[in-house]
């Protein structure tokens, strides 16, 4: 008799096919080393440090106390009367709670989010566009921005008996991306971004990818992400407006992951929004160009990843398409509730003469400058070690180091079958006790690359750059002094990539 | 043209409820009567969720406290919060990534969080062991719901994914069912004998898949929702062993477990009942149960904290269900908190403890009363019967409506009992719920409202029903 009912066999073939990100398996370890230092096996290291992935809290940076202060007040409604908190911490706390049914973020709300934040959405979008138009229907908030982009995903994937959808996505994209296309039976078909020109997209590249893809697939839309994750590119106007015309020719949806808007910090250089750049366009484009654009609390400066919240503004879209993904939003309920009034505070944060305004203002600028620091920092330490090349980045939390690895490291990764990026990262962490995350190219391209986080405090950035310095010129030593192939280092690198490539299967 | 008019025939089939109408036209109420427009009602009274804070409910002082304090660790200074709450945040804060609540927490949840959860069951079973790898915690019971059901369903099947789904089902599980290609098989529960679960009518249910699906899966809700039942021990005994005869995967949606009323009345879990049935059943049955944060007494719905324990399911599936839940980040810390709260209230001794079980006895007593009332008042009209309330958080009373009513409502293109709703609403200012959003046997109909109500509201809401029925009921004669 059969012990288990249920056998891989039966298993939605979509599942089976969720590829395992390197990242999960390097999750995996770091928990695993974790546990014995906590058990007191001696390691190089104290602590293991993650800057895989983009989560300045976890690296220490401080949450906005404005936002804090409120979201307190919201769930303890008493603190309403404590003269110790500001008093427009109070007000707003008052305003939000009257924005929720019963006035408690207990309740449930509409799928597609509070009206009352949905305005304030719509609201921010027409400040940040100068004036060009946004309706609070056409948001629906979702528990984060990768949500959102499921919910259109799924929209777009086929009905029976058509050849699978396809979504046009950059190389490298986010680490996130791929996985969540598994799941929905939706085709990657990618284009890659220029690295030669700091990540820019190509015009004549987007075009090579849409005729080679369609073979394969029904292309129905395109994603791109500025500014870019991993990338840190930033696109000028004329980008924007080429990969605008682009989507307009092919009749392709414009998915456009602005999460990153907040966080640009080249000099001379502004975010401007796809939206905007459309509306600036002609009018045929201007009415017909349906595009969805992606934010999210977990990226601005308030970065608070574990509140889960994001949301979509949907442009130029058939209503009856817009209904759909209100019903698609019902079955995660709604949003958390706590999420979404963040998100107010995000968007809709202390003016000039409020009782908060001081300190939300120093804070919000002593993060944009630990950012624009750290990114120069790191930068410059990239650069400086032999065998890794950094474009400078524009915005976003990311840096993106391209690896030159030595023959002798990518032979090694290839008798175990994993990318040579991939080794690199693991041996970070069993030697260092760092963890970043592994380049995007799947193979493809034969480039390596990092990405680092570097929304992290001073003082754990030094940390992180010593441990790279440390690990990165040991490797380039060894196998500069010829010595690579004796030491024990490969006995150490080889049982813990088999202990990886145990949890690949 | 649209590049998305092609929508895929599972999303385009996600039935509109007929809520949404009602909703719609409570939104216009609401704001005609903010501008003072002359209604014989000041406010609506909404008990169409399952929402005891919408409903006039307070929420737990422990728990907000809590997350408040994780949330601005500052109030901890000096000794406005009690000492419990303050140990309660430190110690969970040490368990969130970073120290914070900002941060993502491992996929299935905070290890910390998980490991509770697994005690909580275990003590709730009766010592029966549980695992924290099975747990997957969630924002919401419905999230992890539609997880497995991904994991179950193939969407390219032929014959296509069934699902046994009960009648009447709360329309969140169907909506998710039908966007994920699977088909929804309907088993009727027996109304006249409490909603009873009988197996001869899982069988019928079976019989009816032959040659249009393959059933996959059972999905149990219990206590009911909409129909506040609780099956008994042997009807979960009979129910698991059907499972088995017909290797069904046993989705068992269990969270109205802590709402449970009268004193005759026991919620024993499918997990617990599977393991006093012993070898081989306790091996071989595979089963989800599922659990929130939202359903206790806590009724915290906004805050989305849920789990799914897993049982005896194929460690290589285990794997892919892992994966799966990998490709979203965690639920939301908060949610997170307040399950452990949920599963480790103040105890005696502790400062907050007295506190605590005032809210709760109130909210017990609220809703014990409230369930007397609707029985009370609902059973004396003369066009409704409604079964008894045992557990869950609604009334789901049956509508014996005239033919002139029924005439009248197939005039204006409704549901019978959508019209009744919606003539509700206009007259009475009272928004609950039809019961064809549930689905009910042919030719009948129901109201569905929420009973974890303030006695205040309840009052109120019986007054006005009442009221409306008889004038209703006079109108159709």
């Amino acid at each position: 008799m059969q012990k288990v009912m249920t056998s891989l066999q039966d298993v939605n073939p979509r599942v089976r096919g969720i590829r395992v990100s390197s990242q999960s398996a390097l999750q995996s370890l770091a928990e695993k080393t974790t546990r014995e230092i906590t058990q007191g096996v001696p390691k190089p290291f104290k602590k293991v440090i993650d800057v895989s992935s983009g989560d300045p809290q976890r690296a220490g940076m401080k949450p906005n106390s404005f936002v804090r202060q409120v979201l307190a007040v919201c769930l303890c409604p008493k603190l309403l009367r404590e003269e110790g908190l500001p008093l427009d911490v109070r007000l707003r706390a008052q305003r939000l709670l009257e924005a929720c049914d019963g006035e408690s973020v207990g309740s449930y709300t509409a799928s597609s989010g509070l009206p009352h934040i949905r305005q304030t959405i719509a609201e921010f979008i027409m400040k940040r566009d100068e004036g060009v138009p946004a309706y609070a229907e056409n948001i629906f908030i979702s528990s984060g921005a990768q949500r959102a982009l499921m919910v259109i995903v799924k929209l777009l994937s086929e009905g029976e008996g058509q050849p699978q959808t396809g979504l046009l996505i950059p190389q490298p994209c986010p680490h996130t991306l791929l996985p969540l296309l598994d799941e929905a039976g939706v085709m990657a078909a990618p284009y890659r971004l220029v690295e030669e020109k700091s990540w820019a997209v190509d015009l004549s590249e987007l075009h090579r990818a849409s005729t080679t893809s369609r073979g394969h697939c029904t292309l129905r839309a395109i994603y791109i992400s500025n500014p870019g994750n991993p990338t840190g590119h930033l696109q000028d106007r004329k980008s924007i407006e080429e990969v605008i015309e682009f989507a307009a020719a092919e009749r392709l949806l414009l998915l456009v992951d602005e999460v990153y808007q907040d966080s640009v910090y080249a000099p001379n250089r502004e975010f401007i929004s796809y939206k905007k750049v459309l509306f600036e366009m002609d009018n045929h484009l201007r009415e017909t160009v349906e595009m969805v654009s992606f934010n999210s609390l977990s990226c601005a400066c308030v970065a608070e990843c574990g509140l889960r919240a994001g949301y979509m503004e949907v442009i130029n879209m058939d209503s009856g398409v817009m209904h759909f993904v209100d019903t698609m939003l019902c079955t995660d309920i709604n949003a958390p509730v706590t999420g979404q009034l963040a998100l107010d505070l995000m968007l809709s944060p202390p003016k000039p003469g409020d009782p908060s305004y001081n300190t939300f203002a120093e804070e919000t600028l002593l993060t944009r400058a630990t950012l624009a620091q750290n990114a120069q920092q790191t930068l410059k330490l990239l650069n400086d070690l032999p065998g890794m090349s950094c474009w400078p980045a524009m915005g976003g939390i990311y840096l993106y180091p391209r690896l030159n690895l030595p023959a002798e490291i990518r032979e090694q990764a290839n008798m175990l079958g994993l990318e040579a990026d991939v080794l690199y990262c693991q041996m970070l962490l069993q030697e260092e006790g760092l963890i970043l995350g592994a380049g995007q190219h799947g193979g493809t391209t034969g480039s390596h690359h990092l990405r680092l986080c570097v929304l992290v405090p001073p003082d754990t950035l030094e940390e992180v750059l010593s441990r790279i310095s440390s690990f990165h010129l040991r490797l380039t030593d060894r196998e500069h002094n010829g010595s690579y192939r004796k030491t024990k280092s490969r006995s150490n690198m080889l049982s813990s990539a088999e202990e990886i490539g145990q949890s690949y299967i | 043209m649209s590049v998305l008019q092609e929508i895929g025939s599972n999303v385009r089939n996600m039935k509109q409820l007929e809520n949404s109408v009602l909703a719609r036209r409570t939104t216009q109420i609401k704001e005609e009567l903010r501008q003072g427009v002359r209604k014989s009602y000041k406010e609506v009274i909404d008990v169409s969720w399952g929402d005891p804070h919408k409903a006039g409910v307070k929420p737990l002082s422990f728990v907000r406290q809590v997350l408040a304090a994780c949330l601005y660790p500052q109030l901890m200074d000096g000794d406005k919060l009690l000492v419990d709450v303050r140990q309660r945040a430190q110690r969970l804060l040490k368990a969130c990534t970073g120290g914070s609540v900002g941060s993502y927490s491992a996929t299935a949840g905070i290890p910390e969080i998980v490991q509770r959860v697994s005690e909580f069951i275990m003590r709730r079973d009766g010592g029966v062991p549980s695992h924290p790898e099975n747990i997957y915690i969630c924002p919401g019971s419905q999230w992890a719901l539609t997880n497995i059901l991904t994991v179950l369903v193939n969407p390219k099947a032929s014959p296509r994914t069934g699902v046994l789904t009960p009648v009447p089902c709360h329309s969140t599980t169907v909506l998710s069912l039908t966007a994920l290609g699977a088909v929804v098989v309907p088993y009727y529960l027996r109304e006249e004998s409490g909603w009873a679960l009988e197996v001869e009518e899982l069988q019928r249910a079976l019989d009816s898949a032959k040659g249009v699906c393959n059933p996959l899966a059972l999905y149990v809700i219990n206590p009911g929702n909409p129909a506040g039942y609780v099956q008994s021990r042997k009807s979960v005994q009979e129910v698991i062993r059907f499972a088995a005869e017909k290797r069904l995967f046993l989705l068992a949606d269990e969270v109205y477990q802590e709402c449970v009323y009268g004193e005759k009345t026991e919620f024993v879990s499918y997990k617990r009942a599977l393991a006093e049935m012993g070898r081989p059943l306790s091996d071989r049955v595979e089963l989800a149960s599922f659990h929130t944060a939202s359903k206790s007494l806590m009724g915290e719905c906004g805050l989305r904290g849920g789990y799914v324990e897993l049982v005896n399911l194929d460690p290589t599936v285990m794997k892919h269900i892992n994966s799966l839940f990998s490709t979203n980040a965690c639920a939301p810390v908060l949610g997170q908190i307040a399950l452990d709260v949920m599963m480790n209230p103040p105890q005696p001794g502790d400062p907050s403890y007295h506190l605590y079980v005032k809210e709760t006895q109130h909210i017990r007593t609220s809703v014990a009363e409230n369930v007397k009332r609707v029985d009370e008042v609902i059973n004396s009209l003369p066009g409704f019967s409604c079964q008894q309330v045992e557990g869950g958080a609604f009334a789901f009373p049956r509508l014996f409506l005239p033919p002139k009513a029924t005439k009248r409502a197939e005039e204006a293109g409704m549901q019978p009992d959508t019209f009744y709703c919606l003539r509700l609403l206009e007259e009475a200012g009272v928004l609950l719920s039809p019961g064809t959003d549930y689905g009910q046997k042919e030719g009948t109909y129901h109201i569905r409202f929420c009973i974890m109500t303030s006695l205040e509201i309840m009052e109120e809401l019986l007054r006005r029903l009442s009221i409306f029925h008889k004038r209703f009921m006079k109108e159709f004669s």
